[in-house]
């Protein structure tokens, strides 16, 4: 992309080294296959969200009076699955991990380039027949598929949407191994595992999680389909198959996939309040084997899914306690985050209001676990609205808020531009305030125990205000996602050149240029400091530099 | 539409009272902790806020702040969990001599058929101040059976029973929802639970009714032919089945299970998975032959002829009329 007004000489970046279509759809560079996951991602989030506002405009009234009812279990439906297969999982490791991994270990590139890109292929491919399922049909058995009515009752198109997420789930697969070996085996000398930036740890446990837990999601999809076209009796009872088996394969993926979502996230928000701190992360050794902790224990508490599924008391009992273990190491993050706020030099650019966004909600989204995590409380709260409520606030208030405020932190080193400012801090806080609204309110609905997925309440009319207020808030929401879109793209033409370093932040990424050649460095980077050596980076000599632009 | 705005659920069950007073623990524990985090953040926000000339004071962590921070929530987690057990097993575990009521559920409606033989569809009576125990099934996909003003819920799965239970403490018609998405009309899979005096009760009861449901299963029982080899006096190709439920069983190979609902349904349609020590396997497969109001029949029988209890078959004896669903 050439720049008219840079300040410098024309420079080769990984942008400009090559032009056309060709020179993007067959790239081994890591920083532009980042970028084709962005626009298709992007793409997939809007698609979701244009379900979710649909949803939210059917539940203004208590009457089904908007849409058909199959036509609300199939906008549901295909929100969820768009929403978690195509743009949460895919979202800040496909994208900002994609283009910042190689970086931040001094490396020219992900250890498989081809396999990077083979991965994005896996996804378009998968994106493909899940665009098709949607304009041919539809489906209507929920995110959650469960048997036996998707794979004996439902005569919308299963089958179509669950090969296209078996084949999304290769592109995840493939992903995370591409991180495991980088990190092991690319690191820049001197760049030891106790010097990682801790989105570097974040990445390597959702890598792991990747890697162990999508293998199981599309074994089911396979024994689903296995049921389906050959009549072998796994999870239908009429052939001596187990329905609930079903829900353990389903959510022992399922359930560790949400921290596929969130751990990247937090990675993010580590870096931001360092930055925007000015400090070495407090505790960094309990953040980075909290990420650790949190990979390893979230294959231990599927089953808290399925507390009135019909298993055992026991079994609950047991993965009651095994979550409220996992919810430890959550917790030592939100302390840690804080404690790194004390005695900082704080500044409140758009990246760090995205941060302090996310730690307001995932710490309500944590907190509100506890009551799911709680046996007697569960049976009430499950499958009503506080469900939804829960993990939205971290799934959209945590994993979203993250991606954002990476995609801020980040746009200068991405872009070489920086996006106007003012704009960014209106948009978080239009985010925030949408957000809450939104789904507030849902945790009260949830505990008068409204049930999710109900099209109609009309028999229940007394839920109504609630449910106005989140639906005004949805589209407070849906404006704070429009505007980073289009100011993005906005200073992707008019925005400030941007320096190389414009947050004088601290790791490798920020040492080459904005936006960096294809190989990243002009020489291999030595590390010979400490991660969030900020100390150093605002030592005397540097204390006119101003921080942002 | 304001006049009609409620912030807290009806109690209207024992264990609503329990739920409840463990839901506000919770709140006022995680409020608690949300305003320590939040009030810190805000403060350290405000008062570190950058200020040209004052660096950042680098701190590289704290043992014994970790230390507490993980140790400290982690002993309130264990309070929170051991009093959500405490809960959950009373929910769990039914007072033995519940009222029965069987349900079966189906896209998109609700069968109930009480013990006494009153059915109803999407609506259930039942009298305040009495335990009262659902044996529920489904005959399709799985739902979920769901009374937000008691603060229970259960999943109904094809295939087997799942029970729950409760006891409640208000008369007044409440929610009965649907829990588990079903399909196309899951919203519509919703009903009321009428919570009734005693006395009203008594007059509902006796109002309907087409005898006891044991009764409907003695007749099925016959009709079957289940007798000509589970004989009553022993002699037969197949166990006595008196006095068989809610005892332990031995089995051919070698296991001791407890006869309850979900064994004695599977013999029915599975008479080879757990097969009585001593006996062959003679005995057909069910399935496909009894629906699944017939086999709640059946295992109503089968429980009558275990433990009398002749106050309560007196009591359904009642002339049919009304309130019927066939």
């Amino acid at each position: 992309m050439p720049i008219a007004d840079a300040p410098q000489v024309e420079r080769e970046t990984y942008l400009n080294k090559e032009y056309g279509v060709w020179s993007w759809l067959l790239t081994t560079d890591h920083k532009r296959i980042a970028l084709l996951y962005l626009i298709s991602i992007t793409f997939f989030f809007f698609i979701g969200g244009l379900f979710a506002l649909l949803i939210r405009l059917e539940l203004l009234t208590p009457a089904g009076d908007l849409v058909q009812a199959d036509t609300y279990n199939k906008l549901f439906t295909q929100h969820g699955m768009v929403m978690v297969f195509f743009f949460l999982i895919p979202s800040i490791p496909a994208v900002l991990g994609n283009f910042l991994v190689p970086m931040m270990l001094g490396a020219k590139d992900l250890a498989f380039p081809r396999v990077n890109l083979l991965s994005w292929y896996l996804y378009i491919i998968g994106g493909a027949i899940m665009l098709h399922c949607i304009l041919t049909g539809g489906v209507d058995t929920g995110w959650t598929f469960y048997v036996p009515f998707s794979s004996n009752f439902t005569n919308t198109k299963f089958v179509e949407a669950g090969i296209a997420i078996f084949i999304v789930g290769f592109s995840s697969i493939l992903t995370g191994l591409n991180f495991v070996v980088t990190i092991h085996r690319m690191r820049a000398p001197g760049l030891t595992w106790s010097r990682l930036p801790l989105f570097i740890w974040a990445h390597y446990a959702t890598s792991i999680i990747q890697l162990l837990g999508t293998p199981v999601l599309a074994i089911t999809i396979v024994m689903v389909a296995a049921e389906r076209a050959l009549h072998l009796g796994i999870f239908d009872p009429r052939l001596g198959g187990d329905p609930v088996l079903f829900q353990h394969l389903f959510w022992f993926y399922s359930h560790p996939a949400v921290y596929i979502m969130i751990l990247p996230s937090m990675g993010v928000v580590t870096e931001i309040i360092a930055c925007f701190s000015r400090k070495r992360i407090f505790g960094y050794g309990f953040v980075a084997f909290s990420s650790i902790a949190i990979a390893v224990f979230g294959f231990l508490v599927w089953a808290h899914h399925m507390f009135v599924a019909g298993t055992s008391l026991y079994s609950a009992m047991v993965f009651s306690l095994l979550s409220y273990a996992v919810a430890v190491p959550s917790a030592i993050k939100v302390f840690n985050w804080t404690a790194t706020l004390y005695k900082g030099s704080i500044h409140y650019d758009a990246p760090m209001l995205y941060a302090f966004g996310f730690l307001g909600l995932f710490t309500i989204g944590g907190l509100t676990g506890l009551f799911l995590a709680a046996l007697g409380i569960d049976v009430h709260v499950t499958d009503t609205y506080f469900v939804v409520a829960h993990f939205h606030y971290i799934m959209v208030g945590g994993a979203v808020m993250g991606y954002l405020g990476g995609m801020h932190f980040w746009w200068p080193k991405i872009s070489g531009r920086l996006y106007p400012e003012g704009w960014a801090r209106l948009a978080a806080l239009i985010v925030f305030i949408g957000f809450n609204l939104t789904f507030f309110p849902q945790f009260i609905l949830g505990y008068l125990g409204m049930p999710r997925r109900y099209y109609d309440y009309s028999h229940m009319p007394e839920f109504q205000v609630l449910n106005v207020l989140s639906t005004a808030g949805s589209t407070i929401l849906g404006v704070g996602y429009l505007l980073p879109m289009v100011y993005f793209l906005w200073s992707m033409r008019y925005g400030k050149p941007a320096s190389d370093n414009p947050w004088n932040a601290a790791g490798l990424e920020w040492k080459t240029a904005s936006p960096p050649p294809t190989f990243n460095f002009e020489e291999e980077p030595v590390v010979t400091w400490e991660a969030y050596n900020y100390d150093e980076l605002d030592a005397p000599h540097r204390e006119e530099v101003p921080v942002a632009r | 539409m304001l006049n009609n705005f409620p912030l807290w659920p009806v109690q209207a069950s024992t264990m609503a009272q329990h739920v409840d007073a463990l839901y506000i623990f919770l709140l006022i524990v995680t409020g608690m902790v949300a305003a320590l985090v939040f009030v810190c953040i805000i403060y350290f926000a405000a008062r570190y806020r950058h200020q040209p000339g004052v660096p950042a004071e680098q701190i590289e962590g704290s043992l014994p702040l970790e230390i507490t921070w993980s140790a400290i929530p982690f002993l309130v987690f264990l309070v929170i969990f051991a009093w959500g057990a405490v809960v959950y097993f009373q929910e769990r575990t039914p007072p033995s001599d519940a009222t029965e009521v069987y349900v079966v559920a189906k896209q998109w409606m609700w069968k109930l058929e009480h013990a006494e033989g009153q059915r109803e569809i999407n609506e259930l009576h039942v009298p305040v101040g009495r335990d009262v125990k659902l044996i529920m099934t489904s005959q399709d996909v799985i739902h979920s059976f769901f009374i937000p003003e008691f603060r229970i819920k259960q999943d109904v799965l094809p295939g087997r029973y799942t029970v729950e239970w409760f006891h409640a403490t208000k008369p007044g018609v409440y929610h009965l929802f649907c829990a588990e998405y079903c399909g196309t009309q899951h919203s519509g899979m919703v009903g009321d639970i009428v919570v009734l005096e005693p006395a009203q009760y008594e007059a509902w009861v006796n109002s309907g009714g087409s005898g006891p449901l044991s009764a409907s299963g003695e007749k099925m029982f016959a009709e079957l032919g289940c007798g000509t080899c589970h004989k009553m006096d022993g002699q037969g190709r197949g166990p006595n089945l008196q006095g068989l439920f809610g005892n332990p069983v031995q089995l051919e190979d070698g296991r001791t299970v407890t006869a309850d609902e979900n064994y004695v349904r599977e013999s029915i349609l599975d008479p080879g998975a757990k097969r009585v020590k001593g006996f062959a396997p003679v005995m057909p497969t069910f399935q496909g032959l009894v629906n699944e109001e017939q086999l709640n029949a059946l295992v109503a029988y089968i429980k009558s002829i275990s433990a009398p209890q002749p106050a309560r078959a007196a009591r359904a004896a009642a002339p049919a009329k009304g309130n019927q669903v066939n």
